[in-house]
């Protein structure tokens, strides 16, 4: 008969619980004071910002003005576009999550569903002429609230990329005159703050262009937006194609492919999905940088915040207000970080 | 067939649409001719319009008023009020980037910390700030905390929120006191001169040192107590007090006396200090990481205790990581400064918009701006690399 051998449980205060307390907030006398400090903090700030929430908060303003957040100008009468809009993306963004491939290449039909998207959207929400009865003209100076800043970073990360891509093979170029001149606009762009290239495109644009070509506010902040992103692009596009190996060029040459071929099939498309989640990180932080259009009159979700906080019947409740706006922007952005550091996981980045 | 021969052989068969060199020179040529068109019709339309390009109007008169900064009165010309600009934006800018430095390391340690609870506090506060506009927080902390503080006086009671000093915070900003130089001050400053020289001799003294003998021949402290005790002798020998301690008061509906701080201040350096500090905090954090555990072991096993572990041979390994990035970080909050604008501080950007509204110079004051910029950005990435360089070297 085999002797069973002797198991002492671990002492109480090392497993469970206890255990978990110990070393993680009572280890040692400075833990231990660290810990209360710590608990106290949380009390007090809690504390205040759940009695304002749930008590003190007037949240009627946001309530009575929850459609004036999401399409500010847009007429009422046409919303509807905006919900179809948003919901051909959610079909795409559930079809792309339940038919995605466990090696994370995604399935042809649906990229091409995404680009389709873009130019559909876009009818839908500005409509054909201002006569016509089906889908009437809704011009992009009236579009605002929530929907114009998802339109203004979403375009300004799609319209940019080419350029950026553009750029970036101009900086890595062996051609000198090409490579300083990209070299200089990327530079200067990254040295200055967005909001001057926002006001740069709202002010001087319309002097530099011909009278007929009259712009829009909208789409002069687009293309400050564009003009501004697409030297960040460029920068992380140069990261992605400084990670691709010089064999892998050397090796294009030798089956017989020129420059131009060994760039377009071999180096791009593998730079380009090394560079994907820098990409999502940009569109991140010019998602947060879209606010910045307040300050060159337009009405994006912070915008309307602005203005809504002037409304007569709400007068002075900032606090409310920018709090609303604040969580609209953190749900969003906390997803699509979450979303990126799967999206990194799922393409292996870092691991090859 | 000889060689040359079969260079020209060579020649023949490509010809010079094909021939790689002959196309780079085009290829060039092409994109200049093609980025010059496009500037001469940008050009051409400008002109149409009857612009001109002059920067004459910097010696006119602004005449409008600057109620923030270095002393500013309407008849002052337009090149002061861009200095009162360029002058404010570096006040911001460089308390913003101390501040904010240590409020990321504080919070980079605190996020890697063993208490489970203060790594939790650390990283909700960097989550939620790096996850909302900077433009958002700022609307927040000005209209919605600052400006909502209470008033300085009401009714001949003191409302605004007293702290030791007096330090005075209210909806008209933080008043605190401030040392004054009186008018010994004269006589004492010469000392000051002296310390500073005392000190860098004894540090170049004890590199000397260390470069003969591997370790340094004095202690640091020594370096520390010759830099202050140079000017506490200067104190006891000048006549008087060379800097008087100058206290707020409060007379009126104002404050006189001590340093006053405009809410727009405030809320801009605290907005800032508060959002590159949860960026800086990740950096930090990020370098702490790639510091490998068998350092931290091989201390510990050699008796070092958890606060010299990081100060001894962790943060010195982790600077390497760190300074790239915290050099981006500097140069995001130097341009996040141009923020300002949104809560009415008036920095070098939002000078520069009343300059542009008053004079319809539109395209002279952006050169302007993106110069200032630009040379601000490459003076910290200058600063930086210096630093940069030299940890590396030491390392190593």
């Amino acid at each position: 008969m085999a002797v069973q051998p002797e198991v002492i449980k671990p002492p109480r205060t090392e497993v469970g619980l206890l255990g978990w307390l110990k070393k993680n907030l009572f280890s040692t006398w400075y833990h231990v004071l660290l810990t209360f400090f710590s608990i106290a903090f949380v009390y007090v700030v809690l504390r205040a910002v759940i009695t304002w929430v749930v008590r003190d908060a007037r949240w009627e303003v946001v309530v009575v003005n929850l459609k004036v957040f999401m399409i500010g100008r847009y007429p009422t009468k046409e919303a509807w576009r905006v919900l179809v809009s948003l919901g051909i993306v959610v079909l795409l963004a559930m079809l792309t999550w339940v038919f995605r491939r466990a090696e994370g290449k995604p399935r042809r039909w649906l990229v091409i569903g995404w680009l389709l998207s873009l130019p559909l959207i876009t009818i839908l929400l500005r409509g054909f002429s201002r006569e016509s009865p089906f889908l009437p003209l809704v011009s992009e100076d009236v579009w605002s609230g929530l929907l114009l800043t998802l339109v203004l970073a979403i375009v300004g990360i799609v319209a940019s990329f080419p350029l950026g891509v553009l750029l970036a093979l101009g900086r890595r170029s062996k051609l000198p005159v090409i490579k300083v001149l990209c070299t200089v606009y990327i530079e200067t762009i990254r040295g200055v703050p967005l909001i001057s290239v926002l006001f740069m495109s709202q002010l001087m644009l319309p002097l530099f262009l011909p009278p007929e070509i009259r712009l829009g506010t909208v789409m002069r902040a687009l293309t400050g937006m564009t003009l501004f992103s697409a030297a960040y692009t460029a920068e992380n596009v140069r990261g992605g194609l400084a990670s691709i190996p010089r064999g892998q060029y050397e090796a294009a040459r030798a089956v017989g492919l020129n420059e131009v071929l060994v760039m377009g099939l071999i180096v791009l498309p593998q730079a380009l999905r090394a560079v994907i989640p820098a990409i999502v990180g940009q569109f991140i932080s010019l998602f947060k940088d879209t606010t910045l259009v307040v300050i060159v009159g337009l009405l994006d979700l912070l915008g309307i915040a602005k203005a809504v906080v002037g409304q007569k019947e709400f007068i002075g409740l900032h606090k409310e207000v920018y709090a609303f706006a604040a969580v609209i922007f953190f749900i969003c952005c906390y997803t699509m970080s979450y979303a990126s550091r799967r999206l990194e996981q799922v393409l292996g980045v870092g691991e090859r | 067939m000889s060689q040359r021969a079969a260079m020209a052989e060579h020649r023949k068969v490509v010809p010079f649409w094909r021939d790689e060199r002959v196309l780079k020179v085009l290829a060039q040529i092409a994109f200049v001719i093609l980025v010059l068109a496009i500037g001469l019709w940008a050009l051409s339309n400008y002109r149409e319009r009857g612009l001109t390009f002059t920067f004459g109007f910097f010696n006119q008169e602004a005449s409008f008023h600057l109620a923030e900064g270095i002393p500013f009165s309407p008849t002052d010309s337009y090149a002061r009020a861009f200095l009162v600009g360029v002058v404010n934006t570096i006040r911001v800018a460089s308390l913003g980037v101390v501040l904010a430095t240590l409020l990321g390391l504080v919070t980079g340690i605190a996020r890697l910390s063993d208490n489970w609870l203060v790594s939790r506090i650390a990283s909700v506060y960097i989550e939620i700030i790096r996850n909302t506009p900077l433009l958002v927080q700022l609307f927040f902390l000005y209209f919605a905390v600052i400006l909502k503080l209470p008033q300085l006086k009401k009714q001949d009671e003191i409302t605004a929120i007293t702290l030791p000093g007096p330090t005075y915070l209210s909806n008209r900003g933080l008043a605190m006191p401030w040392p004054r130089p009186s008018e010994s001050f004269g006589s004492w400053w010469p000392f000051l001169v002296a310390a500073l020289v005392v000190a860098v001799v004894l540090m170049i003294l004890r590199a000397r040192g260390v470069q003969r003998t591997g370790r340094p021949n004095f202690n640091f402290l020594w370096v520390v107590v010759a830099f202050l005790a140079v000017p506490a002798i200067g104190w006891l020998v000048v006549p008087g007090n060379p800097l008087v301690l100058d206290v707020p008061a409060i007379k009126g509906l104002r404050v006189e006396g001590g340093t006053a701080l405009s809410p727009e201040f405030v809320a801009l350096t605290l907005g800032l200090v508060v959002y590159t500090g949860a960026f800086i905090a990740e950096v930090v954090r990020a370098g702490i990481l790639s510091v490998p555990r068998g350092q931290t072991e091989a201390a510990r096993a050699q008796g070092f205790t958890n606060g010299q572990i990081l100060r001894l041979i962790v943060l010195p390994q982790a600077l390497r990581v760190i300074i790239p990035p915290l050099i981006s970080q500097y140069l995001n909050l130097t341009k996040n400064s141009s923020l300002a604008i949104g809560i009415g501080f008036l920095d070098l950007y939002a000078v520069s918009t009343t300059m542009l509204n008053q004079s319809g110079r539109v395209v002279e004051v952006f050169l302007m701006i993106m110069a200032s910029y630009l040379s601000m950005s490459l003076t910290i990435s200058l600063i930086m690399n210096v630093v940069n360089r030299r940890i590396q070297i030491v390392e190593r």
